[in-house]
């Protein structure tokens, strides 16, 4: 979907303004200013350590921004952690960066978990929704009786992936989602994510350096580089934004106006 | 100066620490009145301390009950008043050794992994995960194991009671020659319902208390493996020390009126 000037107008479906939080004097988010509509996905890219997973943790609720506001369909959460949101919480999903599978549940009770625990769905049925589920990241059904522990970090990712959309949330966070993968997996992925949010509508804000995944789940690509977001623009200009930080990121040059923190 | 900052620095973090916990527990207990409850997992919970426990409170139980009756009997007989062995040995035990044993012994093995479990959840983010998939943390986690810890503790003690009193009439009757008809008269003649009682109320406590310190050091914990470790020793160390001193406590409540 091109975001025009006509949907960004209507109720943005996240709404985040001048968010700001540090750690003790470390800042990490200076002032981030992003609207997402629904239905759109936005990509956000930056270096290691820039606050990408921390953003997305303050949207959630499971970190509490110092300042600014959040919102979500129009509601104020910015204070809320995610426990008091009720039904805010429900419309979420999140592929956590390193999964965060409950090692002591089997993976398809993971996959069930917001089915059986928030939804109520008897067990048996929750169970049938997760085997399809995990048929859809390319996980055989005998994989759902195995535990976490048991499986590859890839196979992990991809059973994170499965238990953030079972639920059929109306927004996913998708943190790193084809990180590990093989690059034709990878690929399943990102179909996997474009259809959820052609398809079923759902609002998607990822974070990746993969920048092919980028391209290719984005409708708008957001850069944040120093706690701000130095670069939002439509996924297809991202390769002549003009803009010498997103040149240099895109292209992966060492040299360049972002200076890594090294001792020579 | 620098002394002084230290001292400071301590009494702050105490209070830091005290300010937590009690915020911890108010919720806990809120969350434990409301519910939904989690039948399932307080069922899991309760195996896994009341049964699981039984070997090692078991153990604890049989010897201090036979080295009880073997020191009062050599103590007694200095004053000739070895026919006192069976009542010191059921009061001991019933009033102190069995909850407090059984306490120390649940406090290593399920305050340790009650810590260790939590922890872990929460360095790999599993405690975060459970909050975005509409789940409360506290309910899903903390309330089952409080709400165990308060229930089953009571039944390993009153367990412990009875083993451990079992083991006094072994040493009694096989090793110092106690008649078992008189012996165990003299244990039922002279034990009181608020022996045992007291007993077992001090086990609630002590079954709350363990829970609660390993479940509040599991949720606090961070910063890996080493933070995981950290909370494991805190939890077991604190609900030992808790245990001692509310077990002084208790004790005076209920004896010194
Ligand atoms: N709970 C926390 N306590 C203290 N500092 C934190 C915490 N979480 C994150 N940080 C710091 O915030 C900064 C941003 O972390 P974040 O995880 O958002 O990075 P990121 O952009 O997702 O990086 P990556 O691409 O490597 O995942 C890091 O420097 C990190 O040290
Ligand atoms: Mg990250």
């Amino acid at each position: 979907m091109i975001v025009t000037a006509s949907n960004m107008t209507a109720t943005p479906k996240i709404e985040i303004k001048d968010v700001r939080k540090a750690f003790g004097d470390k800042h990490v988010l200076n002032g981030i200013d992003l609207n997402v509509a629904p239905a759109e996905s936005v990509v956000i890219i930056g270096g290691s350590g820039t606050g990408k997973s921390v953003l997305l943790k303050c949207v959630l609720g499971i970190l509490t921004a110092d300042s600014g506001v959040i919102k979500v369909d129009g509601e104020d959460v910015t204070h809320t952690p995610s426990a008091r949101r009720g039904d805010v919480a429900k419309k979420f999903g999140m592929l956590f960066q390193g999964a965060a599978l409950f090692d002591s549940l089997p993976v398809w009770e993971n996959v069930a978990f917001g089915l059986i625990q928030g939804e109520r769905m008897p067990r048996k049925e929750a169970k049938e929704r997760a085997i399809e589920t995990l048929a859809k990241v390319g996980l055989a059904a005998s994989v759902g009786d195995l535990t976490p522990s048991e499986l590859s970090g890839g196979m992990q990712k991809r059973v994170g992936l499965a238990r953030a959309i079972a639920g059929n949330p109306e927004i996913v966070f998708f943190d790193e989602p084809t990180t590990g993968l093989d690059p034709i997996m990878a690929d399943v992925i990102n179909d996997l994510i474009i259809a959820c949010v052609k398809d079923k509508g759902i609002t998607a804000l990822s974070i990746t350096h993969d920048m092919h995944s980028a391209r290719k789940i984005g409708d708008r690509i957001a850069m944040i580089y120093e706690g701000k977001l130095i670069w939002v623009g439509d996924a297809k200009t991202v390769d002549h934004s003009g803009n010498d930080f997103v040149d240099q990121f895109v292209n992966g040059r060492a040299e360049g106006p972002i200076k890594m923190q090294l001792r020579k | 100066m620098n002394f002084l900052a230290l001292i400071g620095r301590v009494v702050l973090g105490f209070l830091v620490h005290l300010g937590r916990l009690t915020i911890f527990t108010g919720t806990a207990i809120g969350h434990c009145l409301r519910p939904p409850l989690y039948p399932r997992l307080i069922g899991q919970q309760m195996i896994d301390i009341g049964y699981y426990s039984l070997p090692v409170v078991g153990l604890t139980a049989i010897f201090s009950g036979m080295v009880l009756a073997l020191q009062s009997y050599t103590g007694f007989a200095r004053f000739s008043a070895e026919s006192a062995v069976a009542n010191v040995v059921v009061l001991s035990i019933t009033r102190e050794l069995g909850p407090v044993l059984a306490g120390l012994m649940v406090a290593g093995r399920i305050g340790a992994s009650m810590a260790a479990e939590i922890g872990t959840m929460r360095v790999t983010e599993q405690i975060d995960a459970l909050s975005t998939l509409s789940t409360n943390p506290f309910k899903y986690l903390v309330v089952p194991r409080l709400l165990a810890g308060l229930l089953m503790l009571p039944l390993l003690v009153f367990v412990a009671d009875v083993i451990g009193v079992f083991g006094g009439y072994l040493v009694g009757v096989y090793k110092l020659g106690f008649n078992p008809g008189v012996y165990i008269n003299s244990t039922v003649d002279f034990v009181e319902p608020l022996d045992v009682i007291s007993g077992l109320v001090k086990a609630a406590v002590f079954g709350f208390i363990i829970a609660l310190m390993g479940c509040y050091n599991g949720y606090h914990s961070k910063g890996g493996a080493q933070g995981v470790g950290a909370a494991t020793t805190n939890a077991v160390v604190s609900a030992s020390i808790l245990i001692l001193i509310t077990n002084y406590i208790l004790t005076e409540l209920f004896f010194s009126a």
